[in-house]
């Protein structure tokens, strides 16, 4: 039996990659992704308004579509979705007269009729799966071929760790998970300044010069460092951080399928590599 | 009513506390964690805003207590009970084991001499050494050493039951007083009245990751950068970076690390930060005459007599560079250390390659340090972990338990004056309480 | 021949990086007299007292240089070292090598070495003819007075009339309390402040042990340490007040500065532009909260920090220390009196340093809603029924206008009127800011450098109401420390008379600056009170018989010294 799965918009297109090599890394480590049956867009963003109400319906929906699983757990990939869904959450949990006044809303919908949201089912993201429910030696176990000699510096971003109270995933500051990651598949971590810096995020869409200016930062710090690929949990710093093919930019899903040894249609682990001349 | 003072605490309020008393007239029993009294001050190169030398101002009061024949001190101690009431109050205090013999020891120092184990000096801020058998600094009141059983490598083959190895001291001490056997003594003293004066210590680096998280060679806090300025430092007061030994060009002072923090850190102002940055900034310039000190800050605090005027020193006269802004971020880039943090008043965002980074970490309370909760003399504390006063504004210095006075930075972080006037003051109402018994 | 030992202190680098004291050392060793030399990094503190005793036991000397700090640092302390080595303490000298050498000739090493060493020579020839002396023994009035009835003075006052002795308590003003009694509240006791005044208020007045002279004012203190005589005169009365007493506490607060020294902040014109104390008359619970002008109640209040203060140019130099928090507190009290009114509050720095301080002017931002901006205010002036405010705004980069309908300006904490003619009196020094002058700022914050004279609140220097307490009680505690010997010891190093010498003339008499010398008729001879006597030499220098000599500065050392050094 799987854990339900909560893909997103971008998981589905543009990072369509993401998707395909996470669903194949979990199935072949025996801990199938299974896609909710209905779902929509998570929202985007954390909404911040004083008012959260109206904003929180659609990841709010996502959580009750999610306890109808009756499973403990709806795990996410895109980073994005994680700290939206995982914030509304924590808010629900915060809040029981919003969560009130949201369950009796989606409640009139005919599509979730008689649906709500308890608090039952929890957020993760599929990191902390692998951390927590796997564990790294047990990972490394399963590993055919080992990424020795690969020197990746893990990137985090904003959105995967804070904040921390809210996310709770790892460290801020000094956060390992995904350097953890990388050595049970037996590459070489390697660590940066700027690992948790912004990559500019959706300025891309209409004032492209600062991502342009801030991810070009993150990949030369991860370059002087001695890095010879980037690794994210998130489509749009996959997407930012891809300046001008600097260095490959990888998702974590990539490097575990080709240590798992899936094959190059699910890793495109080769492909990814060569587009760099490094 | 026993006219008897207790006084935890050594440093300069547990000091002026004693000899207020004692030059009264009245027994004080001085008790302090340390080997060695003095306290912070001790450690401290010059004081703001004189720029008077620390040691200079402050041995004759540290000789005083050490002769004083009111005064018994009592160093390497701690109060492990206190019973009784008012005016009749017995303390236990225990005497941790020093493995020397105090009423032989001469204060020579050749067993420091011939030690060959040695450890990070703490009285350096761990940026000095110091050996297995030690006084905290050559001007120790008492000038007697005592042993650390975590360096001292005799003591841990007679813990576990080895052959007998080193002992350089016993051999060498010329009045027999090494005694690996001692064990921890207890005393009982009668007292009527207690001064406590537990004093502060600093919030730790590793609490600030966002600042290199203590990791960082070069980035330090500033009783440590006291200490390179000191004379009787580590380095005889010449300014060397810790990681090569080089003199820094570009330093950096960050206020605010941990303080006025309510997420992160500790919500309140630890107060004397604002001065002793100025003074370190001055201090620096004087000895590196063409380095560049930069100061950020979000507000600078200087109410007391001549602090303004100190700090339009350091602003017009001394070069110091301010800047008003948080850092957000330090790390480390090859030999230099990157701030990253913002100068509010242009509106820019402000990034140093720093040779050396100096942090003002908070002040905190070091009873909460101590973890140590005396049974009998159950104080109440602020949410800070402070003593709280029974009223902060007109009875500062009176607990919640009668016949307990507080003194000093136990209080809540404030620079030497004020600590003094609270010493003195906590002083007259013990002297008041065994007058009154006269009557 | 004396055996002089000779002690060299490095003090760190604040001789010895100027000063050769190694070579001094070595020179000095072979100076006629000289026994014994040596130098020690920090010679005031116990290793160095040390060594100093065991030289003066293993050399047997009877005389002793300390080359270091000024003798206004440690001559005392180095005395008792002397004198528990076995030693008399009036056979040891400071030379001054530090503030009178190596601080004033840091440039020039060889020259700084050189003048060291001269200094050094001149006082072993001082040393080598000084007296062995004991201390003299005064008597010791058990008394003290508190001049000033705030909350500095009460609280003194209280502290030594607690511990049994006697207090006279003379007030200027016609009440106890001080500006004190002015607070409708205060930061760490918002409500309850007057209460706790008035209880204190009370106790002083029903004390056993205090006199309280209320109207009054000190007009002369002769006398010295443990025996003042205090003349006091209230107003209106012709009747004249002496009081024998041992200690003095000056506990006279701080006045309100005068907004006619503001004008661009249309200080003294603009009728609803006030200072801080005014506007907490207007806010104290009893009063209607009405503007000056109309009787209206202001709904748009500014507040100027620093108005005046931290200013060398226009004002004063020197930052008062209470009013970011004193505004803080006005801005809260204002918004429960005028819920739907806004505060602003024009700053530089926020200065709300003490414990739980910088909460509480967060309360004033989140709860009060004041707001914050941080810039000088340039100007203010009168529009039609509103007062305009022209501040800044640097964190926006923005020039700001308000129109008020009432402006609060934090004016500084001014040295009273007055206050330097009582200290004259005291005769105690104050400083540029009018303030007294305490003897040591780090060390010694409540004692004059007047032996006997002790000082505490706000006339030492702005502060606010807790360090005032704590320093009243320190001052308390001086004083206690004194009552508790039996007798006052006073220094021998005074003027006396050589009777054969002398011819009774007077012009010692008229001489002495401190009135120590009379002329006794009978035995027709000069006298000295030694109590009185500062040894300032004008005796000797007038006696035409040299019948006048102070002790252990004989005009033969004087002469010897001067060989040394010309």
């Amino acid at each position: 039996m799987g854990t339900p799965y909560f893909p997103g918009c971008t998981l589905t297109t543009k990072a369509k990659n993401y998707d395909t090599s996470g669903k194949a890394v979990a199935a072949a480590l025996g801990m199938p992704l299974d896609e909710l049956p209905d779902w929509q867009c998570c929202g985007a963003t954390f909404p911040l308004a004083t008012d959260n109400t109206m904003s929180l319906i659609a990841p709010a929906r996502v959580l009750i579509q999610a306890e109808q699983t009756h499973a403990k757990q709806v795990t996410t990939l895109c980073a994005i979705c994680y700290n939206v869904l995982k914030r509304t959450e924590f808010s629900l949990r915060k809040h029981p007269e919003q969560l009130e006044r949201i369950n009796w809303f989606v409640s009139t919908d005919e599509t979730t009729a008689g649906q709500t949201y308890t608090g039952k089912v929890q957020v993760t993201h599929f990191l902390q799966q692998l951390r927590d429910d796997l564990g790294w030696k047990a990972l490394s176990e399963r590993v055919t071929q080992p990424l020795k000699g690969l020197k990746v510096a893990p990137y985090y971003g904003c959105l995967l760790l804070r904040p921390p109270a809210e996310i709770g995933l790892d460290d801020p500051d000094q956060p390992t998970i995904m350097a953890d990651l990388l050595t049970a598949l037996g590459a070489e971590p390697v660590d940066f300044p700027f690992k948790g810096e912004c990559c500019g995020s959706y300025l891309a869409v209409n004032k492209p010069d600062v991502p342009a200016a801030l991810s070009g930062t993150i990949v030369e710090s991860a370059a002087k460092h001695g890095a010879q690929a980037i690794v994210t949990a998130c489509p749009l710093c996959q997407y930012n951080l891809d300046v001008k093919g600097r260095l490959p930019i990888l998702y974590f899903t990539q490097l575990l399928a080709k240590a798992l040894e899936l094959g190059e249609e699910i890793s495109n682990f080769e492909s990814q590599m060569s587009k760099v001349a490094v | 009513m026993i006219n008897r003072a207790l006084v935890i605490g050594a440093g300069i309020a547990g000091i002026q506390a004693s000899l207020d008393i004692a030059n009264s007239g009245y027994q004080v029993a001085l008790v302090e964690r340390q080997p060695s009294i003095g306290g912070h001050m001790a450690q401290l190169s010059e004081t703001f805003p004189t720029l008077d030398c620390s040691q200079c101002i402050m041995t004759p009061r540290t000789v005083e207590v050490g002769h004083h024949e009111n005064i018994k001190l009592y160093t390497y101690s701690q109060v492990a009970e206190v019973s009784g009431t008012p005016g009749d109050f017995t303390v236990k205090i225990r005497q941790k084991t020093k493995y020397v013999n105090w009423d032989n020891c001469t204060g020579c120092g050749v067993c420091q001499e011939k030690c060959p184990w040695k450890a990070p000096a703490e009285f350096d801020r761990g940026l000095g050494v110091r050996k297995a058998i030690y006084t905290l600094s050559p001007q120790a009141v008492p000038n007697k050493p005592v042993v650390n059983p975590d360096v001292c490598v005799r003591l841990q083959s007679i813990a576990k039951g080895e052959k007998l190895k080193c002992g350089a001291c016993l051999k060498f001490c010329p009045t027999n007083s090494i005694d690996f056997q001692q064990t921890e003594s207890f005393v009982e003293v009668h007292v009527g009245a207690i001064v406590v004066a537990t004093g502060f210590d600093l919030f730790p680096q590793t609490r600030l990751p966002e600042y290199g998280g203590g990791q960082i060679p070069d980035v330090i806090d500033a009783l440590a950068f006291e200490r390179l300025l000191s004379a009787s430092g580590p380095t005889g007061g010449q300014v060397k970076r810790p990681s090569d030994g080089k003199e820094p060009r570009e330093v950096v002072f960050v206020q605010c690390s941990g303080s006025r923090d309510p997420e992160h850190g500790v919500p309140y102002c630890s107060k004397i930060c604002c001065m002793y940055t100025a003074k370190q900034a001055i201090l620096y310039k004087h000895r590196v005459h063409h380095g560049q000190p930069y100061v950020f800050y979000i507000d600078i605090r200087a109410g007391g007599k001549g602090y303004e005027e100190f700090i339009n020193r350091a602003q017009q006269d001394e070069g110091v560079v301010y800047l008003r802004g948080k850092v957000s971020k330090i790390y480390r880039d090859g030999d230099k250390v990157m701030v990253w943090g913002s100068d509010t008043l242009s509106g820019r965002k402000v990034e140093i390659a720093a040779d050396l980074v100096i942090l003002s970490m908070a002040a905190v309370p070091a009873i909460s340090a101590n973890g140590h909760r005396v049974p009998g003399l159950e104080l109440a504390l602020d949410m800070d972990g402070f003593y709280q006063s029974s009223d902060a504004e007109l009875a500062p210095m009176e607990s919640n338990l009668p016949g307990v006075f507080l003194a000093g930075a136990g209080i809540g972080p404030k620079d030497i004056p004020e600590t003094v006037a609270q010493a003195s003051g906590a002083a007259a109402k013990v002297l008041g309480m065994f007058r009154q018994a006269l009557r | 021949m004396r055996k002089v030992g000779v002690f060299i202190c490095h003090c760190g680098i604040n001789i010895a990086g100027s000063v050769d004291v190694e070579k001094v050392a070595e020179e000095i060793n072979r100076y006629p007299g000289v026994a014994f030399a040596t130098t020690y990094k920090y010679i005031c503190s116990d290793p160095g007292q040390q060594i100093i005793k065991n030289a003066i036991q293993e050399h047997g000397l009877d005389g002793v240089i300390v080359a270091a700090c000024s003798p206004a640092m440690h001559e005392t302390t180095f005395r008792r070292t002397a004198a528990a080595a076995g030693m008399n303490p009036y056979l040891l000298e400071c030379a001054n090598i530090r503030e009178q050498c190596s601080w004033v000739h840091q440039n020039d090493r060889a020259r700084a070495t050189d003048k060291a060493l001269y200094t050094i020579q001149s006082m072993v020839e001082k040393v080598k003819r000084n007296e062995a002396l004991d201390p003299l023994s005064l008597p010791l009035t058990k008394k003290a007075m508190v001049i000033g009835g705030g909350i500095a003075g009460i609280t003194a006052a209280l502290d030594i009339a607690d511990a049994g002795y006697p207090v006279i308590l003379v007030e200027q003003s016609d009440h106890l309390g001080g500006k004190m009694s002015n607070l409708s509240g205060t930061y760490l006791n918002f409500a309850a402040a007057p209460d706790l005044l008035t209880r204190r208020v009370d106790r002083v007045m029903n004390h056993p042990n205090i006199q309280v002279i209320t109207d009054a004012e000190v007009t002369q203190v002769d006398g010295y340490v443990g025996n003042f005589k205090a003349t006091v005169k209230r107003v209106g009365q012709d009747a004249i007040l002496s009081y024998d007493v041992g200690a003095i506490v000056a506990a006279t607060g701080y006045a309100s500065y005068p907004l006619s020294r503001l004008p661009e902040y249309g200080g003294g014109t603009i009728p609803d532009v006030m200072d801080a104390l005014t506007f907490e008359a207007m806010l104290a619970p009893s009063a209607k909260f009405a503007r000056p002008s109309d009787g209206k109640s202001p709904k748009e209040v500014v507040f100027v920090q620093c108005a005046g203060s931290r200013d060398p140019e226009h004002g004063v130099p020197y930052c008062s220390q209470v009013c970011c928090m004193v505004v803080a507190k006005q801005a809260m009290l204002f918004k429960e009196r005028m819920p739907h009114g806004q505060a602003y509050v024009f700053y530089i720095d926020i200065r709300s340093a003490g414990k739980g301080y910088d909460e509480y002017v967060q309360r004033a931002m989140t709860d009060a809603r004041a707001l914050y901006l941080r810039g000088k205010v340039s100007k203010i002036y009168q529009d039609g029924n509103k007062v305009i405010v022209w501040g800044s705004d640097t964190l926006s980069n923005r020039a700001i206008e308000i129109a008020a309908d009432l402006v609060v300006l934090a004016t500084p904490m001014a040295a009273p009127d007055g206050t330097k003619e009582l200290a004259q009196r005291l005769h105690i020094s104050t400083d540029a800011n009018g303030f007294y002058n305490e003897a040591h700022p780090k060390l010694r914050p409540v004692e004059s450098l007047t032996a006997g004279v002790f000082l505490a609140g706000a006339g030492q220097g702005p502060k606010d109401i807790p360090e005032t307490v704590a320093q009243a009680s320190a001052a308390a505690a001086k004083v206690l420390q004194l009552f508790s010997r039996d007798e006052m010891k006073a220094e021998p190093t005074i003027a006396q008379v050589i009777p054969e010498l002398c011819s009774a003339c007077g012009l010692c008499v008229k001489a002495c600056p401190y009135g120590a010398r009379q002329v006794d008729e009978i035995l027709q001879v000069a006298t000295v009170n030694p109590a009185l006597c500062q040894a300032c030499g004008a005796c000797a220098a007038a006696c035409p018989n040299k019948a006048s000599v102070v002790r252990n500065w004989t005009p033969t050392q004087i002469l010897f010294m001067a060989d040394v050094l010309v």
